[in-house]
């Protein structure tokens, strides 16, 4: 049982290279903020990069972060808005649902794990913001991918692939990123007590006006008084995000009062008590209730949310909320069971997307796929992506599995 | 590029074209296959005009089972495949191969579908950009990224080369504008990656098959997400003494948080070629031009285009209009929009690069063109998407002048070894292609490149699919395969364990 904390990508290129030479795999890991997500790992050896730590470069006008994989986000984040910046894709944090610490993780599991919160409608995820990565393949190769700069299709997009593989494609050694400024304002527009398929229709229409929302969310009676210390009472809330400048904000909240004045009591929230709301959305805070419950995370298309939960409730006690406007939807299975086989049955008739077993106890982990099972021909082509990076299966074996 | 290599001619394809034609007859009835040399001579180039090359067949498939079809076929025959949408590349990607079957996706000219709810459009790759914000405009609805093409490029084409344009500094690439495609495999396999929901089940497949150069697979459906149209646009025209003071001002406009619709710079050559042609009121009198465009309610333009002059005012313009009409917007735009035609009027032929620099570099690299300039005795022009610091170069010369085409590419390859010496790249939205292949060693190691091999490997293990294009050399996937392991010592004693 050895532990490797490289402070260098030279030491990490030879940690790896020793265990692609002993066939002996190694677990890779930052803070550990994600450890309970995927398949539980069996293996000897782990790679702690939580020393691989420092931001490298820094340019505010070129809108530019680079840092070592192990950097603490939370250290990004406080030298960004310094700066009055950010990281517009918004990662969410993981340790209050996981029962862990909150404010922990590391930049490398940022894109390890493609994070993003509830301003991916309109920013994107972290697979949209980075430019460039330097990584150790399970081969024991050192190479690059990217750049520093926005604009760049020189070669394949690497990073990208490299996004949402959980660490079993190769070790990220550096990482550089797109930043943008901060909103100046931000205000919050809630509709009260709206059922999920009235919510479903307002957030519809409030995204299909150019009030440019960025952020759309509805959490149904009870889930409500579970974000920002229960400031918003528990009646249903459907909650409509607006930043930018403060008079375009202004205009842009009474376009949507205009067009929303029908569907329901209005709320407004402005500053801090509206990213007190959108912290814990972002954060699953209402199923973080220190059990091992099951949580899902689905990714389906918006429109069909609502009626997918609807059919779900009937077979199965779930509590659930929605953001990305219906897009992602969290559910926490109240009686224990994952219920894999009837949920992702149910989200194959309801569109199509992803349902990801973010939350099980280790014994259901390893009996239910916790990633999305793919059709045969991609699921083929996934193995031979993972046969070219990482032939002898030195990096995270089985985690995705 | 005039002593291109290209991948040599297989004799045994050539030896059985006859009956190549004939099986793909048999694939794609009707009109779908043009097989005599003058009818193949539309196909010979695409927007890098000085490579041309016949294709062994041109095949314009109908439907998804036949490009299966097609590609399982030559997959289990060794025959080569160039796909080609609108054959817009700037880059030589859709250029044919001698021995390659050709495969055209124009038939593919459908939308699919339109689902304004969820703001996401379905479209056959064979549909053009335009095309698709024309489908949903007059709900009040567009498709943000907007290559200059985007009257001809077709969609499936902007997947192949992550296409870009003007406003994508605010919008996104076209990376970030696709939420699914549906894609056949050079096995004939038809995979779908993503949807009409967000984000990879698993490994992001279709992160990597944007801007893959036609060279993993063929796209046969896209998935985009549309955007409502902003209230209003306006722009400012905005004349520096000096290149340094434009820079600058780009700089502290982003400093200020203010992220605009398009800014665009142009040098004094190109101001000058563009006025000439459509007298746009431009000042002459300047070395940089600025174009910002601000977009969204007219309150926050109005708000924003107070800030943007102060800034320009404080970085020492000597000019600067602010567009009081929609017209006036169009008329500070079409210089700009007109620069490449206006620099052909000055000039018999001219050739766009296409590089990226971090923008602080932009004095040392305009400086060291206009020394390459001297060099090599031909005039280059600049417009520079300058928020994003990617360069379009447009280097003078004259084609018929022998060795001047050979001059210009080594002028222009020159221009994009100086961008990756400051950190740039090589290109930033127009695609490797032909035209870059060989100065990829400049950017990346010979392991950078032959991880991208390794993606290679995985979708199409044989080469089949676009040989020649992206990669300087491509190494056999056997080769690469073979694990290479340094003697199992232990080289890690001063790794701190625990």
């Amino acid at each position: 049982m050895t532990t490797f904390t490289p402070t260098t990508s030279a030491e990490v290129l030879s940690s790896v290279a020793w265990a692609v030479a002993e066939g002996s795999p190694l677990e890779i890991l930052g803070h550990g903020s994600k450890r309970g997500i995927g398949r539980p790992l069996q293996t000897q050896h782990t790679l702690d990069l939580s020393k691989l730590s420092g931001v490298t470069l820094y340019e505010p006008a070129e809108l530019v972060l680079s840092a070592k994989a192990g950097t603490p986000l939370a250290e990004i984040e406080k030298l960004l808005a310094e700066n009055g910046q950010q990281l517009a894709f918004e990662p969410m944090d993981y340790g209050p649902l996981l029962g862990g610490e909150p404010g922990k993780g590391t930049i490398g599991g940022v894109l390890a794990a493609n994070l993003s919160g509830p301003r991916r409608l309109k920013a994107g995820a972290a697979r949209d913001h980075v430019l460039g990565i330097n990584v150790v393949s399970g081969r024991g190769e050192a190479f690059k991918s990217g750049g520093r700069v926005v604009k760049n299709v020189t070669g394949y997009d690497m990073s990208k692939l490299m996004a949402n593989s959980w660490g079993t494609l190769a070790v990220f050694t550096d990482v550089t990123f797109k930043v943008l400024p901060a909103a100046e304002t931000e205000v919050t527009l809630a509709i009260r007590g709206l059922l999920d398929d009235a919510a479903a229709a307002a957030m519809a229409l409030a995204l299909g006006s150019s009030a440019e929302v960025s952020s759309a969310a509805h959490l149904p009676e009870r889930i409500a008084a579970r974000v920002a210390s229960g400031s918003l009472g528990s009646e249903a809330a459907t909650l409509l995000r607006v930043e930018g400048f403060g008079p375009s904000v202004a205009y842009r909240i009474a376009a949507l009062k205009t067009l929303l004045g029908n569907a329901g009591p209005l709320q407004e929230i402005a500053g801090e008590a509206s990213s007190l709301i959108w912290r814990d959305v972002r954060d699953c805070r209402p199923f973080a209730d220190n059990s091992e419950k099951p949580v899902w995370r689905v990714s389906m298309t918006p429109g069909q949310c609502h009626q997918m939960v609807l059919t779900l409730r009937m077979q199965a006690a779930v509590s659930a909320f929605y953001d990305w406007q219906g897009g992602l939807v969290w559910l926490r299975m109240e009686e224990g069971d994952p219920e894999a086989a009837l949920l992702r049955g149910l989200l194959r008739k309801h569109g199509g997307g992803h349902a990801t077993l973010v939350r099980a106890a280790p014994s259901h982990r390893a009996a239910v796929p916790v990633f999305e099972p793919q059709p045969p021909a991609l699921a083929a082509l996934a193995a031979r992506l993972k046969q070219e990076f990482d032939p002898k299966h030195i990096l995270n074996p089985g985690r995705m599995a | 590029m005039s002593g291109l290599a290209m991948p040599k001619p297989d004799d045994a394809t050539m030896r059985r074209r006859d009956e190549i034609v004939a099986d793909m007859r048999i694939i794609v009835p009707g009109e779908g296959v043009v097989d005599a040399a003058n009818s193949m001579r539309a196909f010979e180039s695409d927007g890098l005009t000085a490579y041309r090359q016949l294709p062994l067949v041109v095949v314009l498939p109908q439907t998804v089972a036949q490009v299966s079809r097609v590609l399982k076929y030559c997959n289990d025959r060794n025959i080569r495949v160039v796909p080609r949408g609108s054959g817009t590349s700037l880059s030589g990607g859709a250029l044919p191969l001698e021995d390659a079957v050709l495969l055209v996706m124009s038939r593919f000219n459908r939308i699919l579908g339109i689902d304004f709810p969820n703001r996401i459009v379905v479209a056959q790759p064979g549909v053009t950009n335009l095309g698709i914000t024309t489908a949903v405009e007059q709900e009040g609805f567009y498709y943000a990224p907007d290559p200059s093409s985007q009257i001809a490029c077709s969609i499936g084409g902007n997947v192949a080369e992550n296409s870009g344009g003007v406003h994508c500094l605010k919008y996104g690439l076209t990376a970030n504008n696709v939420l699914g495609i549906e894609m056949v495999l050079m096995n004939g396999e038809v995979v779908r990656l993503g949807g009409s929901h967000l984000d990879a089940e698993g490994y992001d497949l279709l992160g990597v098959m944007t801007g893959s150069e036609g060279l993993l697979g063929v796209v046969t459906e896209v998935t985009v997400r549309i955007l409502k149209k902003p209230e209003t646009a306006r722009a400012l025209l905005i004349g520096f003494p000096t290149s340094e003071q434009g820079g600058q001002c780009v700089a502290d406009i982003i400093g200020a948080g203010i992220i605009p619709g398009g800014m665009e710079m142009m040098d004094r050559p190109a101001i000058h070629a563009a006025e000439d042609f459509v007298h746009a009121g431009y000042p002459l009198d300047v070395e940089a031009l600025l174009i910002v465009e601000l977009d969204g309610p007219g309150v926050e333009v109005d708000h924003l285009i107070g800030l943007v002059e102060a800034i320009a005012y404080k970085n020492g313009s000597t000019t600067c209009r602010i567009s009081q009409s929609e017209q006036e917007r169009l008329s500070f735009w079409a210089g700009r929009k007109a620069a490449f035609p206006a620099v052909g009027r000055i000039s018999p032929d001219y050739y766009c690069m296409d590089g990226t620099i971090p923008r602080k570099e932009l004095p040392r690299v305009l400086a060291g063109m206009r020394e390459l300039s001297e060099k090599y005795g031909l005039g280059v022009a600049n417009v520079f998407h300058a928020g994003d610091g990617n360069l379009h170069p447009l280097i003078l010369y004259d084609a018929n002048v022998p060795g001047e085409l050979d001059k210009a590419e080594s002028f222009g390859a020159d221009i994009l070894r100086l961008c990756v010496k400051v950190g740039g790249v090589l290109t930033g939205e127009h695609g490797v292609g032909v035209e870059k292949r060989d100065l990829m060693p400049e950017m990346f190691t010979q392991i950078d490149l032959d991880q991208q091999m390794r993606v290679k490997c995985a979708f199409d293990p044989n080469h089949l699919l676009n040989p020649g294009k992206v990669f300087p050399q491509l190494r056999r996937c056997a080769e690469l395969g073979r694990m290479h392991i340094s003697g199992g010592k232990l080289p890690f004693p001063d790794i701190p364990r625990f």
